[in-house]
């Protein structure tokens, strides 16, 4: 299986690589378009991560592999990124594979970080967020965060898989063989 | 709320593990490679690694010793020593840390903590503050600063920190507990998440530590001895800490 990780700037892609490595998948930072599974990794601030993915033309690549139906994981950032704004930075335009917005968490201590339940998948993964998804395409929730989006051929998880030991590998694993 | 979290936490010197008392008198314990993986299978919740010499010497934290650890690794990894700049927090970044603590170079020039926030985004940023007397410390602890730490904890946050990681210098390596007066006083002045640090002796110490932080740093207790991790959690959650449902 190839994997393609988006590489856009100051983002820890290694360990998103390390992951689907640990699990027998070559792991490319290019060819978002022929990859079995194009993954959209995200720390970082939503204005500098949008910039670069601009830059490198990856938004475009992303949008066509949607367009043909072709899988793509977004993973905390990246799940934002692909809703059609975030109220980040003074308000950013997203890449609108899923509707919706990220708005800021106003509840708890913020940043929101640590291992959570995530309904109804039963399992805990580990967080690590200021701003939180709002949209209508969520598929599981975590204390009332929405933990899981699915549109089309986009999944996109608020929770780091790679980060979180067992299950999180679990939850790759499902994404590189979906069904 | 997530739940509490309870890390390992790896001083490294000249790429060994090693632990003191009060910052002194450092002890070798073991190869951060070998304990890193260890903790990260025994079911902790995250890993900090702490190049205790790195601003002493003048140098950042060996990278290539950190992309090492990072590879054995499933959990969150901090990553802290040395860090000047944002492009040296990118370096760590890169070579598979998943947060940067800054102590004293944000002690020395506190934008560096805006800018590492702007960079890196502020949940990968942690505002590690080792502490004595009420007054805060650079410079692995060799240093007074003249700055309180309940208000260096305040201005960490207002900068862009996304954690404080609050070490007592009085408690380190006792195992007599830890400071939780100076705990709880930080944790009322700030809106981020606070990791106690230092003096952790018994699962009582750590679970009286977790209801006033969010997370729990314990190191001699564990080094002699990685597989009490997983008795520990056990020890923990027998006196209803809510820990997560670990390995």
């Amino acid at each position: 299986m190839n994997v393609a990780v988006c590489d856009y700037g100051a983002g820890n892609v290694r360990s998103v690589a390390l992951a689907f490595e640990r699990m027998g998948a070559t792991v490319r930072f290019d060819g978002v378009a022929d990859a079995d599974l194009a993954v959209l990794p995200g720390v970082g601030s939503a204005a500098a991560a949008m910039r670069g993915l601009r830059e490198g033309r990856v938004d475009r690549a992303l949008r066509h592999r949607i367009a043909a139906g072709r899988p793509v994981l977004g993973i905390c950032l990246g799940l934002q990124l692909a809703l059609e704004g975030s109220d980040e930075d003074g308000g950013v335009e997203g890449l609108g594979l899923i509707p919706g917005r990220a708005v800021r968490i106003d509840s708890g201590r913020v940043p929101r970080i640590g291992w959570a339940d995530v309904e109804p998948l039963g399992e805990t993964f580990y967080f690590a967020h200021s701003y939180a998804a709002e949209t209508e395409a969520a598929t599981a929730f975590s204390e009332g965060f929405v933990a899981e989006a699915r549109a089309g051929s986009f999944v996109g998880v608020q929770f780091h898989p790679e980060k979180s030991g067992a299950a999180g590998a679990d939850y790759l694993r499902s994404c590189l063989s979906p069904g | 709320m997530p739940f509490p979290r309870l890390i390992p936490c790896l001083d490294v010197a000249a790429g060994r593990v090693v632990k003191g008392v009060k910052f002194q008198n450092l002890r070798d314990q073991g190869d951060p490679v070998e304990l890193g993986a260890a903790y990260s299978d025994a079911g902790a919740d995250e890993l900090v690694f702490l190049d205790v010499k790195a601003t002493l010497q003048n140098r950042p934290a060996t990278v290539a010793l950190v992309a090492r650890v990072a590879e054995r690794l499933s959990i969150p990894f901090t990553v802290g020593g040395g860090i000047g700049d944002a492009d040296g927090a990118a370096d760590i970044l890169r070579s598979g840390a998943d947060k940067i603590a800054v102590n004293s170079a944000a002690l020395a020039r506190p934008a560096l903590i805006g800018e590492l926030a702007a960079r890196c985004g502020s949940q990968a940023v942690v505002a590690a503050i080792d502490s004595a007397g009420g007054e805060v410390f650079s410079h692995a602890g060799t240093r007074p600063t003249g700055r309180r730490t309940v208000e260096w904890a305040r201005e960490c946050q207002r900068l862009g920190a996304g954690e404080i990681l609050l070490t007592s210098i009085d408690a380190d390596g006792t195992q007599a507990g830890y400071d939780l007066e100076l705990t709880a006083a930080v944790a009322a002045a700030v809106t981020i998440p606070v990791i106690a640090s230092g003096g952790a002796g018994t699962a009582a110490d750590v679970a009286a530590a977790m209801r006033v932080a969010q997370a729990a740093l314990v190191a001699s207790i564990l080094h002699e001895q990685p597989s009490r991790l997983h008795g520990l959690r056990t020890e923990l959650r027998a006196m209803g800490v809510p820990l997560r449902d670990a390995a």
